[in-house]
């Protein structure tokens, strides 16, 4: 756990994707790791492994649409002490590969590991058969699986090293639209250590992905109402961070998640599980409910799914009702 | 060292047969397990350990030795006994098959026998996993082989395609793929269920070499499998087995009764006794 100041009037300058970003520490790895090889089924372009591919064609394979193929080659590649790095959209890299996941990675604890980009709702006008909005509660079913969720581009490009770095099965999701810039190079991130901002003690909001960057929009604002929030980039959805979980809890006395999946098994399930074990305390949940989404502008989507910072804000002032 | 072949046919035959018998005392010891698709591998595997692989029993590890993945993962008692008879374990841990602790598990598991290659079980994934590790060679630059048995049921999975399609247009030429091509399946015959016929030219369509074999016959199986290994005409192949489910035991063979229930202790003496009293020739 590590502590930067609360910014109370937040600014939030916005980057690049976080697809982007993998793609950039991909082809990193590629040029400083001789074993990390890449795999994408056709959507190299939109998860970013394109500039692998570009600079690696020989350790680079497409294996067209079919993702279960991918990951069990994949799997193969780790089994024979590559390090492959496969990815496809969320949705189909994790529904279409789940057994391949289960048998092919985390079962016999392979040494792969799995982006799935366009991860969540924002991807915007092309609608829920390609947005996932169940990937994080899938990997978490996964026994062993380490589980990422970047919140910006800083954030995955140190967590794609972290993942090359650790021994075992990975997943990380990225999203498609471009992220507001919460870190900067000198930022540290390492697994399972959440990023803790502000040490208010008022309530906690603990987000992921996304839903950071409006969790601290969240802060400045409950901040200027007289209420004060610490919020944890929970980059890491497993292993969780529960020491800053635990601490949370403690010394604020309530909590609010916010995730851009369903409140279905993702971190809220993660965080309340946590919450349970340490110190019980009231919590609300910000994420989707029950539903999939539909065609819109990313941000209309997010408005409409109730992911935005006054559903933040409201659900931050609901779980202090309950202190 | 290296395993060292046997590379008289008549050397192993009689292996194949105490290879049946380990195998129907196995299954009948754990009171589970699936001695049908057991048997119909065993000329296959035992070609395979005892005169094919590049390997070496008591170094499991070794990087160059040639990789054979069990995609039919319920068809392990055959491998347990192969793997027992070429030295990788001991022959009495056979008999702890499916029980707590064994490294003997109901489907390869290499968290408990790190010998294995792969985890199987869910039908369908070998030849992607064989695909990996081939790719894998050619990078390196290694010369080891992957070979991934298959069962005929199993091609109904549609990833075997996926796969198929990936390997030739990839030129993985260092990986074979071998059908046990017993015309049942769990449920019953192929040809009642979803017949895959015909099975060579679909390979054929699909780019791959493909050789079509009696797979109890020794003399057809080994040079098939050496061809194969040998092979560098820039397509995968597929060698397919014809045999028959239950193979040796004349109240198994073709019968559909017989894919994953294990004998009782009668059943077990009687099919002991039948292999025992087979000639082999
Ligand atoms: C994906 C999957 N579906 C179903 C099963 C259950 N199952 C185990 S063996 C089997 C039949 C396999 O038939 P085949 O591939 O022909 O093998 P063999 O005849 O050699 O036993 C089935 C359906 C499974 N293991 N995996
Ligand atoms: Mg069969």
């Amino acid at each position: 756990m590590s502590t930067t100041p609360a910014k109370p009037k937040f600014q939030l300058k916005m980057g690049m994707a976080t697809r982007e970003a993998y793609g950039q520490a991909l082809a990193e790895l590629g040029r400083s790791n001789p074993n990390v090889v890449a795999l994408d089924a056709d959507l190299m372009k939109s998860t970013f492994a394109a500039k692998f591919a570009k600079e690696f064609p020989d350790r680079f394979w497409s294996t067209g649409i079919a993702e279960a193929n991918m990951v069990s080659i994949a799997c193969g590649l780790a089994m024979c002490g590559k390090i492959p790095f496969a990815s496809s959209f969320a949705v189909f890299i994790m529904d279409k590969g789940y057994d391949q996941l289960r048998v092919g990675a985390a079962y016999p604890k392979v040494n792969a590991k799995f982006v799935g980009s366009h991860s969540g709702i924002s991807i915007g006008e092309d609608g829920p058969s390609q947005m996932s909005v169940e990937d994080l509660a899938l990997a978490c079913g996964l026994a062993g699986f380490v589980v990422l969720a970047p919140s910006d581009e800083f954030c995955t490009r140190a967590l794609v090293h972290r993942m090359a770095e650790h021994i075992g099965p990975c997943y990380m999701r990225t999203g498609r639209p471009k992220t507001a810039i919460l870190y900067g190079p000198e930022d540290t991130f390492e697994i399972g250590k959440a990023k803790v901002h502000g040490d208010g003690r008022d309530l906690a909001i603990i987000a992921c992905g996304n839903e950071v960057a409006y969790a601290l929009q969240a802060q400045a604002e409950l901040e200027e109402e007289g209420i004060h929030a610490r919020v944890l980039d929970m980059h890491t959805i497993k292993p969780i961070d529960e020491a800053a979980i635990a601490a949370a809890a403690k010394e604020c006395g309530a909590i609010v998640t916010a995730e851009e999946h369903l409140l279905d098994g993702g971190l809220g399930s993660q965080v309340a599980r946590a919450v349970t074990r340490s110190t019980p305390v009231p919590m609300e949940f910000v994420g989707i409910q029950n539903t999939y989404a539909e065609s819109a502008t990313p941000d209309q989507l997010m408005e409409k799914y109730g992911l935005t910072t006054p559903y933040i804000v409201k659900a931050a002032k609901a779980v202090l009702k309950r202190k | 060292m290296p395993f060292t072949h046997i590379d008289s046919i008549d050397a192993l035959k009689p292996i194949c047969r105490k290879l049946r018998i380990e195998i129907i005392k196995m299954i009948g010891a754990s009171g589970s397990g699936h001695p049908g698709g057991s048997l119909s591998e065993v000329e296959l595997l035992t070609a395979l350990y005892f005169a094919v692989l590049r390997h070496d029993p008591k170094n499991h590890a070794w990087a160059d030795r040639d990789r054979f993945i069990l995609s039919k993962g319920h068809g392990c008692p055959a491998l347990y006994a192969v793997m027992a008879e070429t030295g990788y374990i001991a022959h009495d841990v056979l008999g702890t098959l499916r029980k707590l602790g064994s490294p003997l598990q109901g489907h390869p598991d290499k968290r408990f026998f790190p010998a294995l290659e792969a985890n199987t079980g869910s039908l369908g994934q070998g030849i992607s996993l064989g695909i990996g590790c081939a790719l894998a060679a050619k990078l390196d630059k290694k010369d080891f082989h992957t070979f991934v048995m298959i069962g005929d049921g199993e091609i109904q999975e549609g990833q075997n395609w996926e796969a198929a399609m990936f390997a030739s247009y990839h030129k993985v030429d260092n990986l074979t793929v071998i059908v046990d091509y017993n015309k049942l399946q769990l449920d019953g015959f192929l040809k009642d269920i979803l017949d895959i016929k015909p099975l060579k030219e679909k390979f054929e369509a699909f780019g791959w070499n493909t050789v079509e074999i009696d797979g109890h016959d020794l003399a057809q199986v080994v040079p098939a499998l050496k061809n194969a290994r040998a092979n560098t005409s820039g397509k995968p192949t597929c060698i397919i087995a014809n045999t028959i489910k239950g193979k040796g035991v004349s109240f198994m063979e073709n019968s559909p009764e017989w894919h994953g229930v294990a004998p009782k202790p009668d059943q077990v003496a009687a099919a002991v006794a039948e292999l025992e009293a087979q000639e082999v020739k």
